[in-house]
């Protein structure tokens, strides 16, 4: 199996490794450069838990594979909180309990945070939609859609983008 | 750390009429403790959010051990084969592949090829003559990366010669085709339960004004944690130590079983379930990965890594339902229900593998007569064994209690339409009385306390039942859909009494423990173990309650078989029943120690003194106090002599009943005359778990088995073709609602405390997934039933309703 090097910038941090061909993104993130709060769930890009920002896009990190992602900014939930600073989603999430299990939580953060960057202020229906590629098992998604809100009231207070 | 929310005022209502055993029925969530504490009903943030919203979890693909490998399973294309042979040669020369483990390899290490279950039925870890389900596990290969290993489990060869599959659980009945034949018996009926008074049904039914009877399939299906199962093992040759990473519901019952099947000695196994992505009852089995992966770390003498990926875990690991219903439901001239029989067939696959408690094969099946008020009742359940995946789990409910309460709730749906009688009405009718409680059922059980004509009254007011009635007659004139769906239900939590309960033999109590240091932190470890309800918040919140310590200042830990006393686990809505209590228990008898270390340092007797919040005052002068930090200080530094140092206690609680959770559920749904479409307009949900904890934890567990409750009514559904072969083994297959198809749930409460429980709480976690699918179900048959529509079996999809709207000339 052939060896490529890839170099990302992942939260931040310029990160560069040696890995085969068929790499995924997710087994490259989680495995060569340590950073487990992406996780994995399915095979078949159903589920969400995978998700982390190339370029300001959410993306299934699952189905992608790690020389596809070389030269990108990547973002994983450990990026959020800048400076220490718990980001308003992750805030949200705490405040009105959208999470339970925390399993999907990581992906369901970085899907969120794309939503409110193309759409700060998004309808009830359109965070629904926007959500929708990430499976919760746990939530009902209720409290999840109103950590959502939460953040983007928060946002859109202090007039910031995601 | 800012842990505590607004405690908000919550909706109210008129006080709820009646009271169960003089348990009076209330709306308000009981405070007695100050924001600072945060004890009983406080909405306290939760304190395991922090690691998990910045990536911290530590789940148990997480783990990664100086050394470790990795293991993968090669898995049977067919239902029911022989093996012919295994070569594993060519994946043996792979670089990098260590081993490849057979059944004939674990039979020589001391017939490790079997492992009994839960149900003391035995199941093959790997097969030697034959594989009876498809997917089962077949050998593994264990190689030093993960990729390597899911390359060579493709260059094993196997040779099967493929026999006959039995399917249908009906026809398996026959013994045309035997599953199991290292069975001495050569049938596939496994066992007969049978509960109630035969005779007296029978009599009821032979009087009876009015009779209904209805077929009623409740289809397998898989919990689907987002967290597949998982472990990482690692056996440390020198020390003969095993230490164990594992998704699991259980792991005191787990460590031993393993002692027990592997003949370490059990103070050698330690069991971590670390973070837990999720379980639902589908973390409670050992299955055959995690035996191989244990076999594999003592053979390598390395730490083994074993993760399912999706498709192995729902195509092989344990299901739920699978309950072949027949339902007579008898009623007098007044419309009063009388009697109920029921036939069920229990599909169980290759083994009876079911997490029952092992004297309930049918679990507890027998609470069947469900909220209502009958004379005499008689379940028949027969197991039965055909070729597909073992199981019989819960699916975020108490043991068969789902399929019980599907049953008696569309039943009691349907002998109201038939006698015209408004489901609402018919129920409200027929409803057991606050007065009966404690009250025994026809089947034997004693439900706690109840109030179920409050919590319909609470969810009629709530979206103005009356009027949606009058809104639908008129919509039906114009050819237009919408029904109505009630589910008014009781629930049968927090197993068990230990007369009753074991899971092979250990009885089902839970424990807690609870170290008070001398700056008067707390750390208290409990038996169970969370997969996200909340523990390391509730569990605080509890001893918080009893001690006045803050909530904030006690740490809870769980799933360590090294440090937390030996528990049963968390599953069935277990844990606020029993481990919960246990904790309430513990705090009490260090209440009592406080007690007599603040009559010393007060140099007053003991019955001079009184509890208010935090301390121990003297009665009548209550500036002479001392808190509980000053007391915990003390214990270390100024205690009687005579007394012990120190302030912990531990308790191992042993309910004296089972809790007895209510809630009625009102759906509203449009169907689309032309597609079939099902549009969930509205969800009213009123639950009575007993006093509540936490209410935004609560409101979480409703939420997300109300999600939980939709998903069966309406998406999933594993299905197998006539070989056995599983046509639903992804997510793109197997359909999890989205919050998309997940509605706005509307929830509101009562709180009618459980008499007997030290807190008064019942369980809340399950409720929901056992009341929502038959609400739902009642309301989209309520839409056609003028139709002529009398059942439709879960999931109802838009097809099966368009299917029907074409066959009654509705829509062409």
């Amino acid at each position: 199996m052939s060896q490529h090097e890839v170099s990302v910038t992942i939260n931040g941090d310029k990160q560069t490794r040696t890995v085969e061909a068929r790499t995924l993104l997710v087994h490259f993130i989680r495995e060569n450069l340590g950073l487990t709060g992406t996780h994995i769930g399915c095979d078949t890009t159903s589920c969400g838990a995978c998700t982390v920002s190339i370029d300001g896009e959410a993306v299934k990190s699952c189905t992608v594979f790690a020389v596809q992602a070389d030269g990108a900014t990547i973002e994983t939930v450990e990026g959020l909180a800048a400076g220490g600073v718990l980001h308003p989603l992750q805030e949200g999430f705490w405040e009105k309990h959208g999470l339970q299990c925390g399993f999907c939580t990581p992906g369901m953060l970085i899907s969120a945070r794309a939503l409110l960057a193309r759409n700060p202020h998004p309808t009830e229906s359109e965070i629904r939609h926007g959500i929708s590629g990430n499976l919760c098992r746990c939530t009902g998604y209720n409290k999840i859609v109103e950590a959502i809100q939460y953040a983007a009231e928060k946002l859109g207070a202090a007039g910031k983008g995601a | 750390m800012a842990t505590h929310l607004d405690d908000r005022t919550e909706h109210h209502s008129p006080k709820p009429e009646g009271s169960s055993a003089n348990v009076p029925t209330s709306d308000d969530v009981r405070i007695t403790t100050p924001a600072k504490v945060c004890g009983m009903g406080h909405r306290m943030k939760r304190k395991e959010d922090p690691r998990f919203i910045q990536g911290r979890g530590r789940y148990v693909d997480d783990v990664k051990l100086p050394g470790m490998v990795y293991m993968d399973i090669v898995r049977s294309p067919y239902a029911h084969a022989k093996i012919l042979k295994i070569d594993a040669s060519e994946a043996l020369a792979t670089p990098g592949v260590l081993a490849v483990i057979t059944g004939e390899d674990l039979k020589k290490a001391g017939n490790l090829h079997w492992m009994p279950t839960l149900m003391s039925d035995t199941q093959m870890v790997l097969p030697i003559e034959k594989v009876v389900y498809y997917a089962q596990e077949v050998c593994v290969v264990i190689a030093t990366e993960r990729y390597i290993a899911a390359d060579a489990i493709e260059k094993v060869q196997v040779d099967y010669e493929p026999l006959e599959a039995v399917v249908d659980p009906h026809d398996a009945l026959t013994d045309r085709v035997i599953v199991r034949d290292d069975k001495p018996k050569k049938t596939n009926h496994i066992w007969h339960w049978e509960a109630g008074d035969k005779a007296a049904t029978d009599a009821i039914f032979a009087s009876a004004a009015t009779v209904v009877e209805e077929k009623i399939y409740l289809p397998r299906i898989h919990v689907s944690s987002i967290e597949t199962c998982g472990m990482v093992a690692n056996y440390d040759k020198a020390r003969s130590h095993m230490q164990i990473y594992m998704t699991s519901q259980a792991p005191h019952a787990h460590r031993t079983v393993f002692a027990l099947v592997s003949g370490l000695p059990e103070h050698m196994i330690q069991i971590i379930s670390p973070d837990i992505g999720g379980g639902f009852g589908g973390k409670v089995p050992v299955y055959p990965g995690y035996v191989c992966c244990a076999v594999a770390s003592l053979v390598l003498g390395r730490p083994v890594k074993w993760i399912e990926d999706r498709s192995e875990n729902l195509q092989a690991d344990s299901f739920a339902r699978d309950y072949h219903i027949t339902a007579k439901l008898a009623a007098d001239k007044h419309g009063k229900i009388t009697g109920l029989q029921v036939y069920t067939l229990s599909d169980c696959g290759a083994a009876d593998a079911a997490a029952n408690p092992s004297k309930f094969p049918a679990g507890l099946y027998s609470i069947c007569t469900g909220s209502y008020d009958m004379k005499a009742a008689h379940v028949i359940v027969d197991g039965v064994y055909t070729n597909k995946p073992p199981g019989g789990v819960a699916y975020r409910c108490s043991f068969r209690v789902t399929e019980a309460v599907h049953m008696i709730e569309r039943m009691v749906d349907i002998m109201a339409h038939q006698l015209g009688e408004d489901p609402a009405d018919f129920r409200l009718k027929n409803f057991i009385r606050p007065d009966q409680f404690p009250y025994k059922s026809p089947t034997g059980w004693e439900y706690d306390s109840g109030n179920y004509k409050a919590a319909l009254d609470k969810a009629m007011t709530m979206l103005d039942y009356r009027a949606l009635r009058k809104e639908q007659l008129e919509k039906r004139k114009k050819g237009q859909l919408m029904g109505i769906g009630i589910s008014s239900f009781t629930e049968v939590v927090g197993a068990g009494p230990s007369k009753d309960y074991d899971i092979l033999g250990i009885k089902m109590f839970d424990s807690a423990e609870i170290r008070i240091h001398p700056t008067g932190k707390a750390m208290a470890r409990f038996g169970t173990k969370s997969q996200g309800q909340g523990h390391e918040t509730t569990y605080a919140q509890i001893v918080a309650e009893e001690l006045g310590l803050p909530a904030s200042d006690i740490q809870v830990e769980e799933g360590d078989t090294d440090t937390a006393p030996y528990g049963l686990g968390t599953y069935a809505s277990r844990s606020t029943p029993t481990a919960g209590a246990a904790g309430a228990m513990a705090a009490r008898k260090i209440k009592a120690k406080a007690k007599k270390i603040a009559a010393h340092l007060l140099e007053v007797g003991e019955d001079d003194l009184e509890w208010n919040v935090d301390s121990f005052q003297v009665k009548g002068s209550p500036d002479r106090k001392k808190s509980i930090q000053e007391i915990a200080f003390a214990a270390y530094t100024n205690h009687p002599q005579g007394m012990e140092a120190g302030l912990e206690a531990t308790d191992y609680y042993d309910p004296p009943n089972l809790t007895f959770p209510f809630g009625s559920y009102i759906c509203v749904v449009d169907l689309d005359t032309g597609t079939g479409e099902i549009k969930i307009r509205r969800f009213v949900a009123v639950d009575d778990c007993g006093n509540i904890i936490n209410p935004m934890i609560v409101e979480g567990q409703i939420e997300g088995g109300l999600t939980m409750g939709l998903a069966p009514a309406m998406y999933e559904e594993i299905v197998y073709d006539a070989n056995g072969q599983n046509l639903t083994g992804t997510l793109a297959d197997y359909l999890l609602p989205t919050a998309v198809e997940s509605p706005k749930w509307e929830l509101g409460k009562t709180i009618t405390p459980s008499p007997h429980h030290p807190i008064g709480a019942k369980g809340v976690g399950e409720s929901p997934t056992v009341g929502a699918p038959p609400a739902i179900a009642n309301a989209i048959v309520d839409a056609m039933w003028h139709l002529g529509v009398r059942h439709i079996d879960i999931p109802i999809t838009p097809q099966k309703v368009w299917r029907l709207l074409r066959k009654h000339g509705v829509t062409d």
